[in-house]
């Protein structure tokens, strides 16, 4: 009986935890207007979560790419088919790869940074001093940093998919003799509008849930080290589980 | 606005944190023009009757007014204008530690106004000077000392000319010198300005020597009122132990425990 209460309480703490989290993104979203007329300060958070990122970002998705071009070669030559390695790679990068794994490098390197950022905001009363000087904080911290996110994530995705098409040529074309005219063609051929929107809608939705939980978890931290450490880590855990279940969900719309 | 009106006006205020009352029908005028400290032991509710005042929090009974507004009664933006009256100093200064001195302090005016940037630079650089820190409007909070941070932060909570400046423990952690400096600031910028300032301190002898009036706080109220000198010689003994330094008295020095030899002798984990 008392597990089944627990259970319970869990279950009850779970749904207003998400509604808490749908509200402040609710929040977020009215006071977007008004800080896009500031692009200055968002530019700023772009560069911070995406310029910033770049170059984990560009050597995950070159060596994600060289090993994609290398199983894939392994994996078509037993067919006869490795001509087929191009549209393999592109398909699994513009439509998968690039998304899923930006956003989960992006977790890491970006989302963590906000998170800590917000949170030791609050622990040295920088939030407080702001709201005592008549400045919303949610309006001039927490929704440029959002936004910064947002705009960032699609871009890296596209990037990650890019450099990983290049590593997968790389090893593909250059190292394993693959011709280079069929691997560009083929995938030329194969890769649709449909599959470059499915990377497209999905990279918009992962930058929307990792922002959230980032700017979520750092503005609500415990304002002392051990909240704020906690704070970061709950933003690394739960933007993955949130990104693969989102995943999961994307495509099989898509489908 | 009267001059005889108090600016901070708080009328048989309850407040509780988690069902334990921390105000109990308080009662505090503040008047204009003057110095008030707000003293009390750690505890009392000091900084969570600057909150109060603020508007962070609401009361759970009795009414706030400040500057003839009650607090209840206002919204979020019209709170927002009548912040913009106040400048509160937190303990640590509360800069913001990706601007700079001179941005932190342009800070509100920034945000607030859309005055040309010679303008804003012209204010800044006249409220840097007045806490002695032009020579620092380049510099990062990171490279600050502390009792720098808390002078920077004064400027920022003059700059915009308010009626009311708020300090928060202003001399927690300061060196004899940072300490006199902010000190002779407080007196200077109240009388220069004619501001109200509330300091919320638990430092007797300093604030002793420049607030013009004090209110004790012990157990939910006002257990002393008067100027320093006549606190000193209050005839209660919960005043005499605060304002003398003593270990022991009506605020005992052992928190609530249980007897002290049998916990001792008990064994271990079992009381």
């Amino acid at each position: 009986m008392n597990a089944l209460r627990e259970l319970w309480q869990s279950l009850t703490d779970a749904l207003e935890k998400l509604g808490s989290v749908i509200q402040f993104l609710f929040r977020l979203v009215v006071n977007s207007p008004r800080a896009l007329m500031r692009f200055d300060l968002i530019s700023q958070q772009i560069f911070n979560s995406g310029a910033l990122s770049l170059v984990i970002i560009m050597l995950s998705g070159l060596f994600v790419g060289m090993v994609l071009g290398l199983q894939g070669y392994e994996l078509l030559q037993r067919f006869g088919s490795e001509e087929a390695l191009g549209e393999a790679a592109a398909i699994g990068l513009v439509k998968e790869l690039g998304p899923v794994v930006t956003a989960l490098l992006f977790a890491g390197r970006a989302g963590t940074a906000l998170a800590s950022e917000l949170g030791l905001m609050r622990a040295t009363d920088q939030i407080s001093a702001m709201e005592m000087m008549a400045v919303d904080p949610i309006q001039r911290v927490v929704v440029p940093r959002f936004l910064g996110g947002v705009i960032a994530m699609p871009m890296l995705a596209a990037i990650f998919s890019v450099i990983g098409i290049y590593g997968a040529q790389l090893v593909g074309v250059q190292i394993m003799g693959v011709d280079a005219g069929s691997f560009w063609s083929q995938m030329r051929a194969a890769v649709k509008l449909e599959d470059v929107n499915e990377g497209i809608v999905k990279s918009l939705v992962f930058g929307v849930a990792c922002s959230l939980i980032a700017v979520y978890q750092g503005y609500y931290a415990t304002p002392t080290a051990e909240g704020v450490g906690r704070a970061t880590t709950y933003t690394v855990v739960t933007s993955a589980v949130v990104i693969l279940f989102l995943d999961y969900l994307i495509t099989a719309a898509f489908l | 606005m009267n001059q005889a009106s108090p600016i901070v006006d708080i009328q048989n205020l309850d407040y509780a944190v988690s069902n334990r009352p921390v105000f109990v029908g308080l009662d505090i005028k503040i008047q204009r023009g003057l110095i008030t400290a707000v003293m009390g032991p750690s505890g009392t509710g000091k900084t969570t009757l600057l909150r109060l005042i603020t508007g962070q929090v609401l009361a759970d009974r009795g009414s706030i007014e400040v500057a003839g507004e009650n607090l209840r009664a206002l919204s979020r933006p019209k709170l927002y204008v009548l912040r913009r009256r106040m400048g509160m100093l937190f303990q640590n200064g509360a800069l913001l530690t990706d601007l700079s001195v001179f941005e932190n302090v342009a800070f509100p005016l920034r945000e607030h106004t859309d005055l040309p940037e010679r303008l804003i630079r012209q204010l800044v650089l006249t409220k840097l000077q007045a806490v002695g820190l032009r020579g620092a409007a380049e510099m990062m909070p990171a490279e600050l000392s502390g009792g720098m941070s808390r002078r920077v932060a004064l400027a920022r909570a003059i700059v915009m000319d308010p009626e009311l400046l708020i300090y928060d423990e202003p001399f927690v952690g300061l060196d004899p010198i940072s300490l006199g400096v902010i000190l002779r600031l407080i007196r200077r910028l109240n009388d220069t300005l004619g501001i109200t300032s509330i300091v919320v301190s638990h430092d007797v002898k300093e604030i002793s020597s420049v607030a013009d009036q004090v209110f004790l706080l012990s157990g939910g109220k006002v257990v002393a009122r008067g100027t320093p000198s006549e606190l000193k010689s209050y005839p209660s003994e919960t005043v005499k132990q605060f304002m003398g330094g003593l270990a022991d008295g009506p605020v005992p020095f052992h928190f609530p425990a249980p007897d002290y030899f049998g916990e001792l002798l008990s064994r271990s984990g079992e009381t």
